[in-house]
């Protein structure tokens, strides 16, 4: 069987849908935020199969590696964060650092 | 063809000068702030002195119409009005954390001046970015800067509380805005907006349900920086959370870039360019993204102004009032009108002063009385007549009373929704504002009218430069409101995009 283009958008969609049933359903910050990777992830799947396949110049593949060193920086961020967070909550679970309702 | 290249961009610099000069900022405070190692109101003025030399030759563009470094970004007069925007409000926020308690009392240094200059070239480029890779770079870099600048106060609780709420929301929701760019880029097969609105003009792919879709996902990116409805959880509790002075350029700066970059890239995308009929923009058949716009907008305003009423921390009344005004600003998108654009600008040079204003007096009480609770202001009237007058002006303005520059803004708002026969949503907008004035009067009515368990002497003493900066705001929100005439006419010079008209 040849591996096409549709393959591709099936497993980006996969990967789509369970990054963001990772990042509702999950507590802990952490995982939350391994959702969100699998999310950034499969719009570098998209990107990088629309390119290759529809003859569509390199554009796509640009953005895939603009896309990977943001998610880099954004998780450098985003860990020292959830450091910060352990340090005041001595939890990283984000319901129970919740003290702020209306 | 390469030389060709190399020679255009070399070109393009020339458009590039006052991005150049922030980036040249940001290193001069880094490094000032290395070598100072204490806190030092030097880094503060350094930062303040690039963005004024930079808001000079964003000035000296206006006018200029040139697309930049081969499609990447764009130079137009509203790219500079935003520009220019981003500056005065930078500017006042840096003034804002030298006053602050909060910031000056925290374990760091001078970080979060170059942080709020790089916030601000993020935002540049948001408004003038012309293509998606550039519009997702602009967007993470301001998003990145405020991540961190939301959690500034690390010993205190709800500010690291506030930070992670922000980073998870912001990675989430541009993730899902860079998802729907792939979907749209696979079926245009470009990431410059030019193209994209002449391919989708001409070809089949118009009134695809997968178009529809990448639609919505983006909106999710642009939705959660203007805090429009649906994506709008964060913007309470990092409000509250955050440091004052960082709320108020959350409040202002990033959600007017997060305006600029959303205003482009559905006005430039998704209208047939240069067909007018009845003076009305034709949007691309098929795609109905004004409806999608109504229906966030509407939302936004309900919500944001019935929510606001039980609060009982001005910071979060603020958010949800900030909500609320995101939805006005909003109303002006969904006509597609040249009329609804010049009234966003209108409103948003508007919103930029009453704001901050508004911000600035919740960091001078905070200042005293270390709380933003509406029962902690009692008696503040009393105790500082003149700042709480300065408050009454701010929030007879968000509120738009008439003789104020709010009420400029909403009057051209919902005149251009008139013209446009959407008659019904302007109703809905003016019953909205009836609502908000009841929560905006609140706050005065807990200034003047109530008195607090302890004596009402001694009053509170502010420096000369506390009142200089709340006249500063208060001027243009009075002055602008009597006498509009040259904010209507900067907007309409301003409400140029290339490609539109």
């Amino acid at each position: 069987m040849e591996i096409g283009l549709n393959h591709y958008l099936v497993l980006s969609a996969i990967l789509f849908g369970l990054g963001l049933f990772a990042m509702i359903t999950r507590r802990n910050a952490i995982l939350v935020l391994m959702g969100i990777e699998l999310i950034l992830n499969a719009a570098n799947i998209n990107l990088v199969a629309f390119s290759h396949f529809g003859g569509m110049g390199v554009d796509g593949q640009v953005l895939t590696i603009f896309v990977m060193i943001l998610a880099v920086a954004e998780a450098a961020v985003a860990l020292g964060i959830v450091l910060n967070l352990y340090n005041n909550f001595a939890t990283v679970d984000v319901d129970e650092a919740n003290t702020m309702k209306d | 063809m390469q030389e060709l290249t190399l020679k255009q961009t070399l070109n393009s610099l020339s458009g590039f000068i006052p991005e150049t000069v922030l980036i040249a900022t940001v290193i001069v405070c880094l490094f000032l702030d290395l070598i100072l190692r204490k806190k030092s109101v030097i880094v503060a003025v350094a930062g303040i002195v690039g963005l004024l030399v930079s808001g000079y030759f964003a000035y000296l563009q206006f006018g200029m119409r040139e697309v930049i470094f081969t499609g990447m970004a764009v130079v137009d007069p509203f790219a500079v009005f935003f520009k220019i925007l981003f500056v005065v409000s930078t500017i006042f926020v840096i003034i804002f954390t030298i006053s602050s308690k909060e910031i000056q009392e925290s374990t760091h240094h001078n970080e979060h001046v170059y942080l709020m200059v790089a916030m601000a070239l993020g935002a540049f480029l948001m408004a003038s970015a012309s293509n998606m890779i550039m519009m997702y770079l602009s967007l993470e870099t301001v998003s990145i800067s405020s991540y961190i600048l939301s959690g500034y106060t690390k010993r205190i609780k709800r500010s690291s509380e506030a930070a992670m709420k922000y980073v998870i929301y912001g990675a989430a929701s541009s993730g899902i805005m860079i998802y729907g760019m792939s979907l749209i880029y696979g079926f245009t097969g470009s990431m410059n907006i030019y193209e994209i609105s002449a391919i989708l003009a001409k070809s089949a792919v118009t009134g695809n349900p997968v178009i529809v879709m990448s639609i919505i996902m983006i909106l999710a990116g642009f939705g959660y920086k203007i805090s429009s409805v649906p994506f709008h959880f964060w913007t309470p509790d990092v409000y509250e959370g955050a440091p004052v002075p960082v709320t108020a350029f959350l409040a202002v700066t990033s959600s007017a870039a997060g305006f600029a970059v959303m205003i482009r890239f559905f006005a430039v995308t998704f209208l047939q360019n240069n067909i007018l009929l009845n003076g009305k923009l034709q949007i691309i058949p098929g795609i109905n993204w004004t409806e999608i716009i109504v229906v966030l907008s509407v939302a936004s305003m309900i919500i944001g102004n019935f929510t606001a009423v039980w609060q009982q921390s001005v910071k979060r009344m603020l958010a949800y009032s900030s909500i609320a005004q995101g939805g006005y600003i909003m109303l002006g998108m969904t006509m597609a009108t040249q009329q609804g654009l010049t009234a966003m600008l209108v409103y948003l040079m508007g919103y930029l002063f009453m704001t901050l204003g508004a911000f600035y007096v919740v960091i001078l009480v905070a200042n005293k009385v270390d709380s933003d609770e509406l029962v902690d202001m009692r008696g503040f009237g009393y105790k500082s007549p003149v700042i709480a007058v300065f408050m009454a002006v701010f929030m007879f303005s968000l509120a738009g009373i008439p003789s104020t520059v709010g009420f400029v803004g909403k009057f051209y708002l919902f005149s251009a929704l008139i013209e446009s026969n959407m008659v019904w949503l302007a109703l809905v907008a003016v019953l909205n504002s009836v609502v908000s004035l009841f929560f905006y009067i609140k706050v005065l009515k807990y200034m003047f009218l109530m008195k607090p368990e302890e004596e009402l002497t001694p009053k509170y003493q502010y420096g000369i430069g506390n009142y200089a900066v709340l006249l500063l705001l208060a001027l243009p929100v009075m002055f602008f409101g009597l006498y509009f005439a040259p904010l209507v006419k900067i907007a309409e010079y301003s409400a140029i995009l290339i490609g539109l008209k």
